[in-house]
């Protein structure tokens, strides 16, 4: 076995120090009932790495990849194109291969990476303070949510309409469990999000207003309207951020008076990976609230000769210390994820970061304009960083996307698909484009949708 | 035994004629390889980029709202070169498994094989997106329905939630599963017990679930307390959470008596399923009356841990709980193809699905690395794999028990990690300057003070990927350095010398936290 280096006779010596006779010995608290007599029969025995990369490869290949087709997908999952050295410094072994620093003087390598990325990320989100990565971002927005109810004391929620949908079950899955009260809507199909219902909706018992920007529809819309009527409730603002891309380009949620700051980070260094593992961003526009704040944090120190040094801190924040009392249970975070997203940026730059979402914002705008001259089809949003939506006449846009797909175009992401049963979203259609996406992926799709429409017509 | 190192070294070296001069200090602060590494802010520029994109026509459209950034970011670049040789150089401070043992108890740093990264890079894998039409995806789905098959058969459990996206998360998932079967009969319950030597994930998790959370005691052998659980017992307890090897390194021998009683009295059992690696393919939890379970596939299934994650944390469940697992899920129809049931087939679903853990559906890029592992080693390996890795830890544990304090040495063979104390320590010192001591010989400490049952627990884990020359040279440098420790060595205090940084002042960084990087004051 490969990747087993004791040999037959290590176990015999080893056995003999120990005062075994046999392995089986070693097993003897092992209740009767639950001893195997053997290899676990209904399982394959050890295979050669030929025969599992071999394997593993039928599955891959059963898979249409992003890169193989016209590519428009997002709805919290963006493609852009990962720079070649990212990978190459997320794969030595020193990075890969170690824990959580616990033992800060061998660990000042992922240590002082995490204080540039928490700094990156404060300063991308407009915020004071930034945590050193959570789950993702549906995980980091429910953390949002608990975190606002334990600096506000109260426990409603405002979910905006427009967030997206499997960011809100989280909330809400999580909150039939804490008592939290979650009010939530589906988003209204209109060009501007619904600020005004959204504002009626505060009240004085609300703990905080969980806004996406750019929302799920591609939306964007100034909060700092939004900002001012939470905090004349005394509630705070969450703002939700799925593009950090976008950020590039657009002002930042702490600029628009967010309280905290969360979202998904896969769209910078990470790739697609089937939703995984992504990146959970987490930040605060008020260093006051940085001790209510869930996940690892870490700070500058010094050593015992003087020298700057890394350590994480403020840990009686977390469950290893405060067991039931910590501010959230997690533990392992999104530290390799962490580490690409702040190699990327680190590439990028702030001019490069800009150009990015110029390019980004170019080519969405071409492909809004090209697409809307398709008959039938017409773009609901005034504006948009990346993203929009389509509204398509006639057939449901999941039939669209599906058709689409046997046509070897990926075509984007049915709102059908995200907001099941509810009938006012089913001709509407999210389509993303970045810097990955050609003109032809655009004509591309746009004669496609063009031939699918007109079939359907007659 | 012979000498502990066969590079070159010898314990006994004579310093040459007359003494070899200690080196003058150096302009950069540099020690030859040891390089010091300025942050990014400190040596890049907001002009400075290593990447090229076509250049933008400032005129172009925009359909931002007026809401364009107009003030700076405050972010800096570098040109490729720089990052490389920045980043290099960083990981040049860390200790990973690649470098060396590594034997943090309750962790299991085993081996990361390569070919699990190879595998996790194909683009049928890395670049395909959640929401892709499923036609587009049904290799992955079927990865994913694969990999759950192979976890229920090593479990011996029916049914499983794949979605959590580390431990503490599939923790979570588990006791959120349990909640919802009480609630569904009429009553969440509102205790959970936990045991004093569990992980802070289990009473942080409870209590994140709304539970109330009661402490069980261990007896003095190690192991939980039958009678004072059973005494405990009640219709006020929702389950119980409970480490299965436990943490103090021992097999939990009652544990079908404990699931029973709970059973009885209408709780569930929880079994924290960190502790796998000692069991995996030899014993199956589902044997021993489990009601769910999460596995740290970046523990038991060497998906690498990346200096603090990602992890991922699938759950297990019983007959009993599997309706209550969350979406969404992958299910096989019987013409092969592959379906992943959401929201919107929570009809169709296995019963009463309590909600969704997370956007989409967990993490791939672990299942494939995962996966690849368990073909690799098969049913055949992976009973190996338990089985060496206990034998590391008794070996270990009977070669350390005569110079330090093993508390639990008594109470039968350890599973696959040994647990010690810092009782007897001379001078002062604690496990703290033992573990720092450590560092100065080259290994990486075993956990330290936790459980935290034990006074001054290190507790060793060493794992099945250690060869026995590995073993033994870590065994010389563990009693050398517990010798000094026995014997109050000073020294120990200052301990360590010889890595990047001596001990760090964590009582300042917490009291003036600074948590980012901001320009000096000029």
């Amino acid at each position: 076995m490969r990747y087993l280096p004791l040999t037959d006779t290590d176990r015999a010596d080893m056995l003999e120090r120990v005062g075994a006779n046999s392995i089986d010995d070693l097993f003897v608290d092992v209740p009767a009932l639950a001893q195997l007599d053997g290899p676990i029969r209904e399982l394959p025995m050890h295979a050669s790495e030929m025969a599992v990369e071999r394997h593993m490869k039928t599955r891959a290949g059963k898979n249409l990849a992003a890169g193989d087709a016209p590519f428009f997908l997002g709805a919290g999952a963006y493609r852009h194109h990962v720079p070649a050295s990212v990978d190459t410094v997320i794969q030595r072994g020193e990075f890969l291969t170690a824990y959580t620093p616990y033992q800060p003087e061998i660990a000042q390598g992922t240590l002082q990476m995490l204080f540039e990325f928490q700094t990156q990320v404060a300063r991308l989100y407009g915020c004071a303070v930034a945590n050193a990565s959570l789950y993702d971002g549906s995980t980091a927005c429910w953390e949002a949510v608990a975190m606002a109810s334990r600096v506000t004391k109260r426990k409603r929620a405002v979910l905006s309409g427009a967030l997206h949908p499997h960011y809100s079950e989280v909330v809400k899955t999580m909150a039939q469990f804490t008592g939290d009260a979650i009010a939530d809507a589906h988003p209204a199909i209109q060009p501007e999000p619904d600020t005004d219902g959204l504002i009626a909706r505060i009240d004085d018992d609300t703990a905080c207003v969980v806004v996406q920007y750019p929302d799920i529809l591609g939306r964007i819309s100034d909060l700092s309207v939004v900002a001012e009527a939470a905090h004349a409730k005394g509630a705070l603002l969450v703002v939700v951020n799925t593009e950090p891309v976008a950020l590039g380009a657009i002002k930042s949620p702490g600029e628009l008076g967010a309280d905290i700051v969360v979202g998904e980070g896969q769209a910078i260094g990470v790739g697609l990976q089937f939703g995984g593992p992504y990146l959970g961003l987490f930040a605060v526009r008020n260093p006051k609230h940085v001790r209510q704040m869930p996940g690892r944090l870490c700070g500058e120190t010094t050593d015992a000769e003087g020298k700057r040094g890394f350590v994480l801190t403020l840990s009686t924040r977390e469950q290893h210390i405060r067991r039931e009392k910590a501010t959230s249970n997690i533990c392992t975070n999104s530290g390799l994820c962490a580490l690409a997203f702040s190699v990327h940026m680190t590439l990028l730059g702030e001019k490069g970061l800009r150009e990015l979402a110029a390019e980004n914002h170019r080519l969405a705008c071409a492909a809004a304009d090209r697409l809307s001259q398709v008959p039938g089809v017409t773009v609901l949003n005034n504006a948009y960083f990346n993203e929009f939506t389509l509204m398509l006449d006639g057939r449901p846009a999941r039939d669209i996307v599906r058709d689409l797909a046997d046509r070897g175009v990926l075509g984007g992401v049915s709102l059908g698909r995200l907001y099941p049963g509810v009938e006012a979203l089913e001709q509407a259609l999210l389509v993303a484009v970045t810097e990955m996406t050609t003109h032809e992926d655009i004509e591309t799709l746009a004669a496609e949708l063009e031939a699918l429409l007109k079939e359907q017509a007659q | 035994m012979s000498a502990p190192n066969k590079s070159g070294w010898k314990p006994q070296m004579e310093a040459a004629e007359g003494g070899v001069p200690q080196g003058p200090q150096t302009t950069t602060g540099n020690r030859a390889l040891m390089l010091e590494e300025p942050l990014i802010f400190e040596i890049g520029h907001a002009e400075t980029t290593g990447v090229d994109l076509p250049g933008i026509d400032p005129a172009a459209t925009t359909r931002l709202n007026g809401l364009e950034r107009s003030e700076p970011i405050g972010l800096v670049g570098l040109t490729e070169p720089e990052s490389v040789r920045h980043y290099t150089r960083l990981s040049r401070q860390n200790y990973g498994i690649d470098l060396g043992f590594f034997p943090l108890g309750s962790c299991t740093m085993k081996h990361n094989p390569r070919l699990n990264e190879k595998v996790a890079r194909l683009p049928g894998f890395a670049d395909i997106h959640p929401l892709a039409p499923q036609s587009t995806v049904q290799g992955a789905l079927q990865v994913i329905h694969e990999l759950g098959d192979w976890l229920c058969k090593l479990t011996g459990m029916p049914s499983v939630a794949m979605s959590p996206k580390a431990g503490a998360h599939g923790e979570l998932c588990g006791i959120l599963a349990i909640r919802a079967a009480h609630t569904a009969r009429g009553n969440p319950r509102e205790v959970v017990l936990v045991p004093e030597s569990a992980h802070g994930t289990n009473p942080a998790t409870a209590a994140f679930a709304g539970y109330k959370v009661d402490n069980i005691p261990a007896t003095p052998e190690g192991r939980v307390d039958v009678d004072a659980l059973k005494a405990r017992l009640g219709p006020d307890v929702a389950a119980v959470m409970i480490t299965n090897p436990n943490t103090c390194g021992l097999f939990e021998k009652d544990f079908r008596t404990i699931a029973d009683a709970v059973h009885d009295a209408g709780g569930y059992v929880y079994c924290d399923g960190a502790n796998f690696n000692a069991i995996v393919g030899r014993v199956r939890p589902g044997d021993l009356g489990v009601d769910a379970m999460h596995i740290n596939l970046h523990k038991t299934f060497s998906t690498p841990h990346g200096g603090g994650g990602p992890g991922s944390g699938p759950v297990v469940f019983s007959e009993a709980l599997a309706p209550f697992a969350p979406l969404p899920f992958v299910r096989k129809y019987e013409d092969g193809t592959y379906d992943l049931v959401e929201e919107e087939k929570r009809e169709a679903s296995r019963g009463q699905a309590f909600g969704r853990m997370t956007a989409f559906h967990g993490q791939m890029g672990m299942f494939t690395r995962a996966l690849t592992y368990m073909l690799s080693h098969g049913a055949d390996g992976l009973k190996q794999v338990a089985e060496d890795a206990v034998l590391n830890a008794n070996y270990i544990l009977r070669s350390l028990e005569d110079i330090l304090h093993a508390p639990f040495a008594d109470s039968g063979p350890c599973m696959h990690e040994a647990l010690f104390g810092d009782k007897d320590f001379g001078g002062g010192l604690s496990t703290l300057d033992l573990a720092k001591g450590l560092i100065d010989e080259g290994y990486h400490p075993m956990t330290v003070y936790f459980p935290l049952v034990v006074h001054g627990a290190m507790l060793v884990e060493p794992t099945e990927t250690e060869s026995k020359a590995s073993i033994d040279q870590f065994i010389t440098a563990f009693r050398s350095v517990t010798e000094r420790a026995l014997a109050g060595d000073e020294s120990l205090k200052q301990a360590p010398y010889y890595a990047p940084r001596r001990r760090l002042d964590e009582t300042a960084a917490a009291r003036k936290p600074k948590l980012a990087w901001s320009e000096p004051e000029v």
